[in-house]
């Protein structure tokens, strides 16, 4: 039992250490390789499927999907995928390739950490039409409420967004009120007991959409599907 | 020295090796209680309840209690564990007259963390959504003071059938003290068990339980009742 080298007494080696440290990394470092090139387009399928799931969750009624990037120029192309720090706009089309809306992404300071959420934006009505968060760690029972409280949700099933008369800035700010005081459309009520929470999600909605609705308005032409393509 | 046996002797010898052998058919007739009394399960079953290296060692508490709020959670980061642990039992022990004294230590984290990464993966390809739940803590197996313990103090001087075995045990352990935590926290904090739906909707969920402060409550409830059952024993 007792016949391993820990036991003797006798110093190895600094060779020997090399060696065997070298050898255990490159073990260890083959296996690692493998598992990833074997993991790799799995993981990426997963996480397309999930973020897919979600735009559908946030644009009812549609059946296809592009992916817009944003240029320096403020102008949207379709994305590439070649960089991975563009911000991206998904745009939804039913069946009859009509522009249904967009799903666009807002992140804010919630109570814990970064809270991501994705939300759908109709680009006729100019209304904010669905909700979901896509990251938080706001405190269970409490702060993560945003994800369930369905009254909560229900502010953003027509949430008003619209744009001044020029199109550069939204006309009122997306806020965050008092759970049961809302009485304007582009208030959000807020839920009791997670105060800071709905009222993050409340500014970081405002913030992401003063951003990205005037956006989204100067490039509606490029974002409907031409019968062509 | 030549040993010389006389005919008597012989045939008691044969009787006896005779009766040996009818032993062991015996006992082979009756599994269970041959099982109990090898010295192999002793080695798993060392893990599982003995030497539970939650209840009783008190080993790896950063993920027993933070990731044991539901028990899904518990359940896929005890086999995460028990995984990494599994294979650098082995692959220490595989090794053990191989790497120095000196840099043992050094070698053990390089398989565990390999190990740990393997697994990362694995799980990001299993779910994400799971992925995204164990957070941080996937990672943080690499300095589970049960895997690297386990390595030095039993794998690195034993064979390879045996840290199987031990780590099999350890593992079966550690899950299942996980799901302990886990079903427990799950079922008070938020009324289900493994989201399925256990307590009737009247039932206003003790929200603690899947907070930080109900880990540690669930925990103490827990080792008291292991203490107690180990002391009422010893006093017997």
């Amino acid at each position: 039992m007792s016949s391993s080298t820990l036991n003797t007494k006798i110093e190895a080696s600094s060779t020997k250490m090399l060696i065997a440290m070298v050898g255990i990394g490159i073990v260890c470092a083959l296996l690692i390789v493998f598992t990833y090139e074997q993991t790799l387009p799995i993981i990426e399928k997963n996480k397309k499927a999930a973020l897919e799931k979600a735009i559908f969750k946030v644009v009812p009624g549609i059946s296809s999907t592009r992916t817009f990037q944003l240029t320096n120029a403020n102008e949207l192309i379709i994305a590439d995928g070649k960089d991975e720090k563009a911000k991206l706009v998904y745009a939804g089309y039913n069946k009859q390739n009509e522009l249904v809306g967009v799903a666009l992404e807002g992140a804010g300071q919630g109570y814990a950490d970064i809270i991501k959420v994705l939300y759908g934006y109709n680009v006729n009505t100019q209304k904010i039409i669905g909700f979901y968060v896509l990251e938080t760690k706001e405190t269970p029972g409490l702060g993560d409420k945003i994800e369930k409280d369905q009254n909560f949700l229900g502010n953003f099933k027509t949430l008003d967004a619209e744009l001044t008369e020029d199109g550069t800035a939204l006309k009122n700010k997306i806020i965050t009120v008092k759970n049961g005081t809302k009485v304007s459309a582009w208030e959000i009520d807020g839920i009791t007991g997670a105060t800071i929470s709905s009222r993050a999600i409340g500014d970081l909605m405002g913030e992401s959409a003063q951003f990205w609705l005037p956006i989204i308005q100067k490039n509606k032409d490029k974002l409907i599907m031409n019968e062509v393509k | 020295m030549v040993t010389y046996y006389s005919k008597e002797q012989r045939q008691a010898d044969n009787e006896r090796s005779k009766m040996s052998a009818a032993g062991v058919n015996k006992e082979k007739k009756d599994f269970w209680s041959r099982l109990k009394d090898s010295p192999s399960t002793d080695e798993f079953i060392k893990g599982v309840w003995k030497d539970n290296p939650v209840f009783v060692q008190v080993l790896g508490m950063c993920p027993t209690l933070a990731v044991t709020n539901t028990a899904e959670n518990a359940l896929a980061m005890g086999l995460a564990t028990a995984f990494v642990l599994l294979m650098s039992n082995v692959l220490v022990s595989l090794l053990r007259n191989f790497i120095p004294k000196q840099v043992r230590i050094a070698s053990y984290i390089l398989i565990i963390a390999s190990f740990v990464t393997i697994i990362d993966y694995v799980i990001q390809a299993i779910s994400v959504d799971l992925h995204k739940s164990l957070g941080a803590f996937i990672s943080l197996i690499v300095v589970n003071c049960l895997i690297l313990s386990r390595a030095e103090a039993f794998a690195s001087k034993n064979t390879v059938g045996k840290s199987i075995l031990d780590a099999l045990g350890m593992g079966v352990g550690f899950v299942f003290a996980l799901l302990c935590l886990g079903a427990v926290r799950e079922v008070l904090g938020s009324g289900t068990l493994f989201s399925f739906t256990v307590l009737p909707d009247a039932f206003q969920e003790w929200v603690i339980m899947i907070l930080p402060p109900g880990g540690f409550f669930t925990l103490a409830i827990w080792l008291i009742i292991f203490n107690y059952r180990k002391q009422r024993k010893l006093a017997q």
